[in-house]
This record gives C-alpha cells, sequence and structure tokens, in this order.
C-alpha cells in the first residue's frame, strides 16, 4: 500500500500523458491530468508555507539561536497573507485581481518583495567581480581558451568593442569584436550547448522511463518513513 | 550596557532617526508634485522603506550583520506568503471551485462551470500531500507525489525526446559548403567579413564537429584514447568557449541587477537623476 | 555634464585599477570590499553622470523586431512574463518593449505569466503602460490580462488544445466567452507570435518544449543573461529571435525609437543602463588582467 499504489499511479499517469501525445482519444484526459497536476501545485506551495511556519514557529518557541529573526518572517508572511487572502486595499473587491494596483498585495510587492529579492541577486555582481580578479587565472590550456571566450563577450556585448576595433576593414568584419561575439555565440556556443542539451534530453527521457516503469523508486524516500 | 552593545543601539537609533527624515523629506517631494497627502506619505513610507531594505542587504558585502537578517527572514516570509496567496486566488479559486462549487464560486465572484466529480481527486492529492507535515501520515503524501513525479515524467519524456534530442540531432546536420558556387569562385571571393562565405561556412564546420566532439566528450563507456581521445579533447575546448561565454553572460546578468538597484535608489529614492 | 561625468569616472577608475595593479604585482593581499568599491564606483558614476551609449540591433533581436514590425495589425501576439525580482531590471525593459511595439502596431495582446510574480509584473505593465500610453485601447477587446496559473509545463500542456479549459476568465474575474479579444481563440495554436520573457523555470524552454515545437507556433523571446547562452541551439529554427541581457533590451529599444516618432521620448532602461554596464565590464576586465598578471609575477617568484 505504501510503496506499491505510487508506483502503479506514477505508472498510470505517466503513460496516459505519453498516449496522450499519439492518440486523440487520450488528449482530454492528458489535459485533464495536467489540470489536476496544476491544482495539486497550489497545494504544494501550502506545503511549503505550512513547512515554513512550523520551523519558525518551532524556532520561537523553543528560544534557538536568532530565534528574534523568525518573528520577522512569521509576521512578513501573515502580513502578506492577509493582505493577499483578503484583498486589502483592492479597489476592485473580492472579485478584482489579486495583484490589482493600489491592493496592499501589490504595494508590498512592490516595494518590499521585490527590492529585497532583487537586491539579494545583485550581490551577485561584487562577488562574479571578486572571483574574476581571484579565481579567474590561465592556468592551462582549457583555462586560457575559457578566459579568452569570456573575454571576447565581455567586450562584445558592450560599445566598446566597437570603438576598439572599429578600424578593422569590412573584408575582416568578423574579426571586429562584437562579430566576433556574435560568431563566438552562434557557432562553438552552439555547439557546446547543443552537445549539454543532447545528453541532458537523453538523461530526462531515460529517468522518465524508469521512473513511469518503476524502476526508479528513491522518490517515494525509505520505508520506515 | 558594554560598549559593543551600546554602538549597536547607536547605530539602530541613528538607523531609525535617517530613516524616519528620509520619510518626511521623501512625503514633502511627492506633496510638491502634486500627490494627494495622505498618499504621498504612503508612497513615502514605502520608497524609504525599499530603500533601506536595500541598503540592508547591501550591508552584507561588509559582514553579515542584523539587519541583513531582518531583510533576508522578511524575504522568505513574504515570498512564501505571496507565491501561496496567488497560487490560492488563480489556480484553486479560479480552476477548482467552479468545477466543484456553485456556492462557493458565488462568494468568490467566479462564474461557475458544470459540476465535475473527478475535480475532487486533485483536491483529495492535494490534501494528502499535506500530510507531510503530519509526523505520523506523512507515506500518505507519497500518492500525490507519485502523481506529480508521474505528471512530469510523462510531459518530459515525449518534448525532450522531440525537441531537444531528435530536432537538435537533425539541426546538427548543415552543409559544410555555405553557398558553395565552386571553388574558383570560393577563393575570388575570398574575405574574412562577418557575413561571408568563409566564416559562414567556418561557423557550420564548428557546430557540426563542435557537437559531434562534445557528446564524444560526455561519452564514458569507452576510454578516451587515440582519435577517441583526440575527438574528446576538441570537445572540451569547444566546452571550454562555451563556459567562457556563459561567464561572459553572467557577468552582464549581474552587473544589470546592481544597476537596476542603484538606478532604484538614486532615482525613486533620493531623486538624483531623472 | 556627460562628457566630465565620462571622464571622471574613467580617472577614478584608472587610478583605483593602477593602485590595484601595484598592489597585487608586490604580492601584498587586497581587501575582498576594495574589490566591491571598484565595482560599486563602476556602476554608479556613469549612472549619477548618466552616460548614455548607442546601439544597433543585431541580426538575432531584428529577427524579433522584424516579425512584430511585419505581421497584419490585428495578429494576436501573446507576451508571457515569466521572470520575477530577481530578474526583473534586466528582462522587464524586454517585457515593456514587445507591449509597447506590439500595441503601436495595433495588434491584440495577449498577457500571461508561468511565474506567481507575472500576475503583479502584467497587471503593472497595463497600469504602466498600456492606460496612460495608449488610452484608446481597450481591455478585453485590444488587449487582456488573462495572468498566472501554477502548474508549469503542465499549464501549457492544457493551452496547447484548450484555453478555456485552463483560464476560465481573466485576472478580473471576466468570463473569457464574453471578451471579444478571445472570439475565434481556441487553443494557443491561434496566436501568430507568442513572445517569453523570463530566464529561469519555466521560461524560454519550456515554451519551446511544450507550446512552439509541438504546435508549430512562431515564438521569439527576451532572456536573462545567464540564461541566454542555453537557448542559443533553438535560434533560429525554434526560436525565431532572441534579446539576450540588457544589451537585448537596449537594442530593441533603439530599434523602436529609430522607426517610431511616438516612440522618440519613451522611457529606455535598457539603453540608459548600457553606460555602467559598459564601466562595469571594463573594469572587470581589468581585474582579469590584473589577477593573471599578479598570478604569472606571483609563479616567476616562486621559480
Amino acid at each position: 500500500m505504501k510503496r506499491q499504489v505510487p508506483v502503479l499511479i506514477t505508472f498510470i499517469v505517466g503513460t496516459v500523458l505519453i498516449l496522450s501525445v499519439f492518440f486523440p482519444p487520450a488528449e482530454r484526459l492528458g489535459e485533464d491530468f495536467s489540470i489536476f497536476f496544476d491544482i495539486i501545485a497550489v497545494f504544494a506551495f501550502f506545503l511549503g508555507g505550512g513547512n515554513l511556519l512550523r520551523i519558525h514557529f518551532g524556532k520561537v518557541y523553543q528560544k534557538r539561536e536568532d530565534w528574534g529573526f523568525s518573528i520577522v518572517t512569521l509576521c512578513g508572511f501573515a502580513i502578506m497573507m492577509m493582505a493577499g487572502l483578503f484583498k486589502l486595499w483592492n479597489p476592485g473587491g473580492i472579485a478584482a485581481d489579486v495583484a490589482a494596483p493600489g491592493s496592499l498585495f501589490q504595494l508590498m510587492y512592490d516595494w518590499i518583495f521585490n527590492p529585497l529579492g532583487a537586491s539579494m541577486y545583485s550581490l551577485l555582481a561584487f562577488y562574479v567581480a571578486s572571483a574574476s580578479y581571484r579565481a579567474f587565472r590561465a592556468k592551462n590550456i582549457d583555462a586560457t581558451i575559457l578566459l579568452i571566450a569570456a573575454f571576447v563577450i565581455l567586450l562584445g556585448r558592450t560599445p566598446l568593442g566597437m570603438y576598439v576595433t572599429s578600424w578593422v576593414p569590412e573584408s575582416f568584419s568578423i574579426l571586429q569584436i562584437p562579430n566576433l561575439a556574435i560568431w563566438i555565440m552562434v557557432s562553438p556556443n552552439l555547439a557546446g550547448q547543443r552537445a549539454i542539451m543532447i545528453g541532458i534530453a537523453l538523461g530526462v527521457v531515460s529517468m522518465s522511463l524508469r521512473l513511469i516503469l518503476g524502476v526508479e523508486r528513491t522518490y517515494l524516500g525509505v520505508d520506515n518513513e | 550596557m558594554d560598549r559593543s552593545r551600546r554602538i549597536s543601539l547607536i547605530i539602530f537609533a541613528g538607523i531609525i532617526i535617517l530613516f524616519i527624515l528620509s520619510w518626511i523629506i521623501k512625503s514633502t517631494t511627492l506633496l510638491n508634485v502634486g500627490t494627494e497627502s495622505l498618499l504621498s506619505i504612503r508612497d513615502a513610507f514605502f520608497i524609504t522603506f525599499a530603500a533601506f531594505l536595500t541598503l540592508a542587504i547591501f550591508s552584507f558585502l561588509y559582514k553579515d550583520n542584523p539587519y541583513y537578517k531582518f531583510a533576508e527572514h522578511l524575504f522568505v516570509g513574504v515570498s512564501a506568503a505571496y507565491w501561496m496567496c496567488v497560487g490560492f486566488w488563480s489556480t484553486f479559486v479560479g480552476n477548482f471551485i467552479p468545477k466543484v462549487s456553485t456556492t462557493l464560486s458565488n462568494f468568490f465572484e467566479v462564474p461557475p462551470k458544470e459540476f465535475d466529480i473527478f475535480y475532487f481527486i486533485p483536491l483529495i492529492l492535494g490534501l494528502m500531500l499535506l500530510m507531510r507535515l503530519s509526523p505520523k501520515g506523512g507515506w500518505l503524501s507519497r500518492w500525490s507525489l507519485a502523481f506529480i513525479v508521474g505528471t512530469t515524467a510523462g510531459l518530459n519524456l515525449i518534448r525532450y525526446l522531440r525537441t531537444d534530442f531528435i530536432t537538435q540531432v537533425s539541426n546538427t546536420f548543415i552543409p559544410l559548403l555555405v553557398d558553395w558556387n565552386g571553388i574558383g569562385p570560393f577563393f575570388s571571393d575570398f574575405s574574412l567579413s562577418a557575413s561571408g562565405q568563409f566564416v559562414m561556412t567556418l561557423g557550420n564546420w564548428v557546430i557540426f564537429i563542435g557537437v559531434f566532439s562534445g557528446l564524444i566528450y560526455f561519452f564514458f563507456s569507452k576510454e578516451h584514447k587515440g582519435f577517441f581521445g583526440h575527438a574528446s579533447r576538441v570537445g572540451i575546448w569547444v566546452l571550454m568557449i562555451t563556459f567562457g561565454a556563459s561567464f561572459g553572460y553572467t557577468v552582464m546578468g549581474r552587473v544589470s541587477l546592481l544597476v537596476g538597484r542603484l538606478t532604484f535608489l538614486f532615482k525613486d529614492w533620493l531623486g538624483l537623476i531623472s | 555634464m556627460s562628457d566630465i561625468g565620462l571622464i571622471l569616472s574613467i580617472g577614478v577608475i584608472v587610478v583605483g585599477l593602477l593602485w590595484l595593479t601595484i598592489r597585487s604585482l608586490t604580492g601584498r593581499e587586497v581587501e575582498r570590499r576594495i574589490i566591491f568599491l571598484f565595482i560599486g564606483i563602476s556602476v554608479a558614476i556613469p549612472l549619477l553622470f548618466n552616460i548614455t551609449v548607442s546601439e544597433k540591433a543585431t541580426p538575432i533581436v531584428k529577427g524579433i523586431y522584424d516579425k512584430v514590425e511585419n505581421l497584419p495589425s490585428g495578429s494576436k501576439i501573446l507576451i508571457s512574463f515569466d521572470y520575477g525580482p530577481s530578474m526583473a531590471p534586466e528582462v522587464e525593459p524586454m517585457s515593456d518593449a514587445f507591449l509597447r511595439h506590439a500595441l503601436a502596431k495595433g495588434h491584440k495582446v495577449f498577457i500571461m505569466g508561468l511565474w506567481a510574480t507575472g500576475q503583479s509584473l502584467g497587471a503593472a505593465a497595463v497600469d504602466k503602460i498600456v492606460k496612460p500610453e495608449f488610452p484608446d485601447k481597450v481591455d478585453g477587446v485590444d488587449y487582456i490580462n488573462i495572468g498566472y496559473k501554477a502548474g508549469n509545463q503542465g499549464v501549457l500542456n492544457v493551452i496547447i488544445t484548450d484555453f478555456r479549459k485552463m483560464y476560465a476568465t481573466d485576472v478580473n474575474g471576466v468570463d473569457l466567452d464574453s471578451v471579444e479579444i478571445f472570439e475565434n481563440i481556441r487553443s494557443l495554436k491561434d496566436m501568430d507570435l507568442i513572445l517569453c520573457v523570463g530566464g529561469g523555470f519555466p521560461g524560454i524552454k519550456e515554451w519551446v518544449l511544450f507550446a512552439a515545437d509541438p504546435g508549430n507556433i512562431p515564438l521569439a523571446g527576451g532572456s536573462a543573461a545567464v540564461a541566454t547562452p542555453l537557448l542559443y541551439p533553438y535560434y533560429p529554427k525554434q526560436l525565431i529571435g532572441l534579446l539576450g541581457g540588457i544589451k537585448g533590451a537596449a537594442e530593441y529599444e533603439s530599434e523602436m525609437k529609430k522607426n517610431y516618432p511616438r516612440f522618440a521620448d519613451m522611457p529606455t532602461p535598457g539603453l540608459n543602463m548600457m553606460g555602467p554596464q559598459t564601466l562595469a565590464h571594463m573594469v572587470v576586465m581589468a581585474f582579469i588582467v590584473i589577477g593573471n598578471l599578479s598570478f604569472f609575477f606571483a609563479k616567476r617568484r616562486k621559480k
């Protein structure tokens, strides 16, 4: 019951979705399964929220290290949740878009969620610059090739590349940095990415087959769970 | 009170004073451009708050500190609630409720649809997924997980096989002599022009050889020796160019994000640029 | 002012880099915060002095522009907002430009999102661009925002055959059967062009896999720089064109400004960001050179 039923569910759902591509009568069933998947995905969001509450309430209750910051998480969660679920300050009432301009939910998105997310990721600009200085070394031929490609792209993706090599005559225009950067992207980069893509595709196909046929069961976890 | 605690308190007080000052100045600025008084106070608060949150995140560059931790923890809480709310209204209320209850549809003001008993399947599986939070009923969530895994596997198998395997292999078989009109015209018009015949031909050779040598590099069932070894070496060089290009683009992307944040600070908050 | 800014910023950066070079070559440690300061300054100064640069559309960008331009007026274009705050500064200019261009050309625009944040971004785009700049355009007639649905590729698997099965209403709860723009639209296959703006999962890749390829629908996109190199294998057969990072956005904006007098004064965040971007790239390249020089000198000293 704990293992056989899930394996059977995976087999049925996976097979129906594959058949729906080839047989039009199965198409409707494939669509239904996709919608069910979408609705379950919302429960996965609820699960994420529930887990977050469990962890941070636990931290506050047990007064573990930095428990004060867990209160910040819980408050942020509660206020955003109320703003969204009750559509607070929403000019269109309950029928309107949850993210309608002027609603508290959208204000919190614009002025809290968005700046925090964008700032968090913008920190990487500093670290990538630091890595360029400390770790990006031409230690061997492979690293040198990587370095030269990166250099051409960095130059070519700004107007600076054009200024530097604008004197190169038209009959040698591939040597102009922006053209060279484009060539790198559409030839060697494309080739490398395609090789990786084909490899990943084979991996996805074989893993999907293993899952559908019940050979791969690690996602079910261990039995004593 | 020890010295470090006193310094922390002074910094905290300074930040609060700065925040209030900034809020007042921003409100006045917004009032001057004709925004309604209550709205300008509200908007000024939010802009100032966003600016201070941005600075709190940036403070991590100096070292880890309570202001960064505050911003980080707030982000976690707010983003989790954001995804839950949007998921609830868009998909749960938008797709599930109209199919199962006219009363609930009327309550949420969404047009009801024809009743469909099969829509209780995702409800039951969804509730079973939530059982993961319970210490004893965790195994029940495997059923919903199995549904998710089955759907993903079923969807991916055919699409990846077709688009990322068959089509990519087919797209690799390209003409190795572009616009070929004979050896005479080729050498008489020979140039290194970016749109010239030689460069286009070279590009196609690089793609053709690059893809196969790249794949050879990833093939570990045969020892990389002799011809296989040489091909695999070429594959590494192609992959190195690929990673170099990715690095260049990564720098570009990360810098853009920083430009975006500084634009917000200079334009929306401080009003230094128009 | 711009010239003074340029000279000042280059001056500050050159002096700083010289100092860094000397310090590195003499084998002394450089604090990571100094590196951080450099990158901060190289971005901040060009912003403050409004250093701008000009751009010209490359073929991969021009491909999208020409497609939108050459479609007959009234064609159906779907724009998917598949991004969040983590990449908004570099891809938001793209979705804004696509939206402006499509509406100015008289196309019917359908807005949706595979990211929950797409719900907010779509609503903001309508409020910020459509309502003030295109007041004659009517919601439900010339454009519609159908918002976000959970389920990633599962959503695409349904709307590739039936829109209404997934989207019963628009974001304001209006039944899709009652809106003019959705007359004669059954599935994604009825779209003349899909423009996906994103850079993560789900994003352009999923649109190629689950919509454009199986449905044979023209697809183009704007991608965050980080994800751009990964998408080149799809170009040009499965992707008409691609805006890669902020430079792609800047190129598209410049093309719009060149060809549409009404867009001469439009906000061009992409073009504005290229000034700081250029200086930051210069600094990063200088870091690579200095880092390698110090590496070789250190190696020689050891020998």
